[in-house]
């Protein structure tokens, strides 16, 4: 059958101020009735190149042609009218409105609740999407959003769409539903283009694949003749070893012991809920969950950021609630969190180098003044043992690229010689190689006898880093199964709840511990009275 | 098809500029100066048909007919600038350094003025460190109450210190009319024939506060670049969350800082006092928002403040001096021209950030 070319791009350039080069003479032709995966480092350029299908940049060379036509679209607007939809990774949605509400929003079309709904149900029916239109956004799910917004890019006629990560936010269950609408919108002769760097999805999903590394077109392979480790050679540009190495080592007393704690969220509600667990030394503890179920809570309670409402954070049989976060890093607990946009914590990006080195000890000595010489030397022997690339110790970090600024904040962690890290999504946004180096580094403190809270994203990689993974659902624990023993379907059913794996009362609570029956009773009366004060 | 190729092209667009070369961008500083010059000449013409060449003239004699004053004045503005460095590095918009110099001036005016009635026998130095003191203590109170509902409300600093000013002004105006009974709203110069408790004159009236500026500045720069306090204050303004979740406690660093804010205006106030106006009123020092421009043109770094409080005030008194010597009678004139040449100053520093690249001939090129 002859295929027919749905979306053309020749020659695109895009340039970011004089240096940066985000996109580089891309040629991409996108057929219908198809699903072309565009796979690519971190920085590579794929969401760039999507911007300007969908009108949010415009080219600086090039051009874009549409059913064979070339196209002008200087705006999303544009992008609409010739029938192109893109879903970004962060929805653009108003949470306060209803599904049908956002789904119209701008299209210019009188609002008649009833014709709306009744066509949303249609597009719905037809690609086989589970939607409530009337549902406000903020009572939704992620993958309801998501939903919501290819009904949108949908219901505006798209026969182009553009995903950009859809799966990065859904467990293993909600990522085959998707997968199934997009075979479905497929078959009704639209063109897909799906963003995203899982290597196993591409093989999964798609029927092309189109590869860019630093911003250069690389190929285009039929996903039927290649494999992973072709596709990440040519993503990277040259072999890369993908084993994650789970390091072997003895059994260690528990270092952190958490019992029976609740900590709520900045708006008052309870993020964590009753929860009780304990980290070993020489132990990689993953922390699985669908954003924002607590993590984040988590961590601040450790790190002493963030009050807990009752329980206990033991550190070697110590209680650490209550103290200053500046005591519970001297205790050599190290805690790093890379938000989503990976700069709000940990690091100051307007600050050299030299000087987020020494954002945890500028305090130390007696003097008024701080020590930025030794500091100096620190940054240069870590930007000589992790590669990290600048120009020099004293460029602003804002200016490194992602990878870069992550390696920086994890070995500063590690220079500290911390005896606890909890770290955050470490490799969120990081490339291939980059990752590794951040397991690497992991793996080489846990043989330490450093024990170690890895919160993450990626189940693949938790499954094969972790010794064990603890999931965790609105703020609950479902469990804690061995990593060696358990899949990524029973680990995304645990996440949405549909698995709840404590069978006793006495889960999470060591029976090693630091602390004997008695002494764990006084500390709860200890609490108890704190509580009645306050 | 329903959509021809002739849809709006974008005509231009902007990109940033990191790394500009140190010489081109002052290259287009230069060129903003000489562009702003032109406009000020073709004005002059049009306005006030006067030879443009003249005005140029006198705009850049005006400052350096009097040195001692220029360099006075400069170091007024300075210090006024250096009490809002801190916080502004902070990201705590203190817009209230004149209230704090206003009411730090007050109290030792009522020092100077009411202590020598009162304790005869009292010393000149005596009196001058209590003036001192008391000024400090006003203008730091006056700057850290908006500091205390800041860091434990999270009040709005820019509001809370700009109406701190007018309480200020309320304030001294009270004591004014309250001292001087002839209801003229002025206290004159304070101890004018005995000059008691006026600060030493070091030659000319002049070097005193000159000294002080120069010594607050050698101290801000080393302050705010090799201390742990200037650290912890770059990284509250940097971010609030990194900063707690080092171990820094950003309610006592955003009080401790605007304590700091609060001791130069009281140096400032006493200064005024002893040594500059010898009386109060609402109009003593009344550089708090210049003050502001002028640090915010430095990049809140106290060694380029040096400079941009030179430029602010060599401008000022040249376009003063224009006014005086072509005989105009109010000094609108004048402020066009200073309006102009800041305009195209601030104005290029968005082309020194970013670029500008015509889409023009990109169709032809392919």
């Amino acid at each position: 059958m002859e295929k027919e070319i749905a979306l053309e791009l020749r020659n695109i350039t895009k340039r970011f101020g004089s240096k940066v080069v985000a996109n580089k003479n891309v040629n991409l032709t996108v057929y219908k009735n198809e699903i072309l995966s565009l796979l690519g480092e971190n920085g590579s350029g794929k969401t760039t190149l999507m911007n300007m299908i969908s009108g949010i940049y415009f080219p600086d060379e090039g051009e874009i042609l549409v059913n064979g036509e070339p196209a002008v679209i200087a705006s999303p607007k544009d992008a609409y009218n010739y029938k192109i939809g893109m879903i970004h990774q962060h929805f653009k949605l108003v949470e306060t409105f209803s599904a049908a509400e956002n789904i119209i929003l701008g299209n210019g079309e009188p609002y008649k609740l009833k014709n709306v709904n009744s066509r949303v149900r249609e597009i719905a029916s037809k690609y086989g999407f589970d939607i409530d239109p009337g549902k406000k956004i903020h009572e939704m799910s992620v993958s309801e959003k998501q939903t919501v917004e290819i009904i949108k890019a949908l219901y505006r006629g798209a026969d182009i769409l553009i995903l950009d990560e859809p799966t990065a936010v859904l467990t293993p269950q909600e990522i085959e539903k998707l997968f199934g609408v997009l075979r479905r919108m497929k078959e009704d002769g639209k063109a897909v283009i799906i963003i995203t760097h899982k290597l196993n999805e591409v093989l999964e999903i798609s029927d092309r694949v189109a590869i860019l590394r630093k911003g250069e077109y690389i190929g285009t392979v039929e996903t039927a003749e290649t494999d992973e480790k072709q596709l990440t050679e040519m993503m990277v540009g040259k072999k890369v070893d993908l084993k994650i190495e789970r390091v072997k080592i003895e059994k260690k007393k528990p270092l952190l012991e958490i019992r029976d704690l609740t900590v709520k969220s900045d708006a008052g509600n309870i993020a964590i809920n009753n929860v009780s667990f304990y980290i070993r030394g020489g132990e990689i503890l993953g922390v699985a969950g669908i954003a924002g179920c607590g993590q984040k809570e988590l961590c601040e309670a450790i790190a002493g950021l963030r009050r807990p409402e009752s329980g206990h954070i033991m550190h070697k049989g110590e209680s650490i609630v209550g103290l200053p976060a500046r005591e519970i890093i001297k205790k050599g607990i190290s805690m790093s969190f890379i938000p989503e946009d990976r700069l709000g914590m940990g690091l100051a990006p307007s600050f050299s180098m030299t000087d987020n080195m020494m954002l945890k000890t500028y305090n130390e000595g007696i003097t008024p003044f701080v020590n930025r010489k030794s500091a100096r030397q620190r940054a240069a022997a870590l930007i000589e043992k992790l590669g990290i690339v600048t120009p020099s110790t004293e460029t602003p970090v804002r200016r490194l690229s992602g990878g870069n600024v992550q390696k920086i904040l994890v070995g500063r962690e590690i220079e500290s010689g911390p005896n606890v890290i909890v770290t955050a999504y470490p490799v969120r946004g990081l490339d291939i190689n980059s990752s590794y180096t951040i397991y690497d580094i992991l793996n080489e403190q846990k043989k330490k006898d450093v024990g170690i809270l890895f919160v993450g994203e990626d189940l693949d990689v938790m499954l094969a880093l972790c010794d064990k993974i603890m999931v965790l659902c609105h703020g609950e624990v479902m469990g804690v199964v061995h990593a060696s023993k358990t899949t990524k379907e029973e680990l995304g059913l645990m996440m949405t709840g549909s698995l709840d794996l404590k069978q006793e009362k006495e889960y999470g609570k060591a029976k090693d511990s630091n602390l004997t029956d008695e002494q764990w009773n006084e500390a709860d009366e200890n609490s108890e009275e704190k509580e009645g004060e306050q | 098809m329903k959509h021809k190729q002739k849809v709006h092209e974008p005509l231009f667009h902007v990109s940033k500029n990191d790394a500009m070369p140190v010489g081109k961008a002052l290259g287009i500083r230069a060129a903003a100066v000489v562009v702003a010059l032109i406009i000020v000449g073709i004005l002059s013409v049009v306005l006030i048909k006067e030879n443009p060449f003249e005005i140029y003239k006198a705009l850049f004699t005006g400052a350096f007919v009097d040195v001692w004053t220029l360099l006075q004045n400069i170091a007024l503005l300075l210090m006024f600038g250096l009490a809002v460095i801190p916080p502004f590095r902070m990201k705590y918009w203190n817009m209230g350094a004149n209230g704090q110099v206003l009411v730090g001036c007050l109290a030792a005016i009522a020092c100077m003025k009411f202590l020598p009635a009162y304790f005869p026998d009292m010393s000149d130095a005596l009196i001058i460190v209590l003036m001192i003191a008391a000024s400090l203590l006003a203008s730091v109170i006056w700057s850290v109450i908006p500091a205390f509902f800041k860091a434990y409300f999270n009040t709005n600093e820019t509001l809370f210190t700009l109406m701190m000013n007018y309480i200020a002004i309320a304030v001294v105006d009270c004591f004014v009319f309250n001292w001087d009974k002839s209801g003229s709203g002025n206290i004159g110069l304070v101890n004018l024939l005995t000059r008691k408790a006026w600060f030493p004159d070091l030659g000319n009236k002049y070097v005193l506060s000159i000294i002080v500026a120069v010594v607050l500045t050698l101290i801000m720069i080393v302050y705010m670049r090799y201390t742990k306090h200037g650290f912890e204050v770059a990284l509250v303004g940097e971010s609030v969350n990194t900063a707690k979740y080092v171990g820094i406690n950003v309610k006592k660093v955003i009080i401790r800082t605007l304590v700091f804010s609060g001791i130069i205006c009281g140096i400032l106030g006493a200064l005024y006092a002893g040594s500059i106006s010898h009386t109060v009123n609402t109009a003593v020092g009344g550089q708090g928002f210049t003050a502001i421009l002028v640090a915010w043109l430095a990049g809140f770094d106290p060694l380029a403040m040096v400079f941009t409080s030179f430029f602010v005030v060599f401008l000022n008194s040249g376009a003063e001096h224009v006014s005086v010597v072509f005989q105009l009678n109010s000094n609108d004139y004048a402020n066009i021209v200073v309006g102009i040449i800041f305009f195209c100053i601030i104005g290029c520093e968005f082309f020194i950030r970013y670029r500008i690249q015509l889409n023009k001939g990109r169709k032809e090129q392919n």
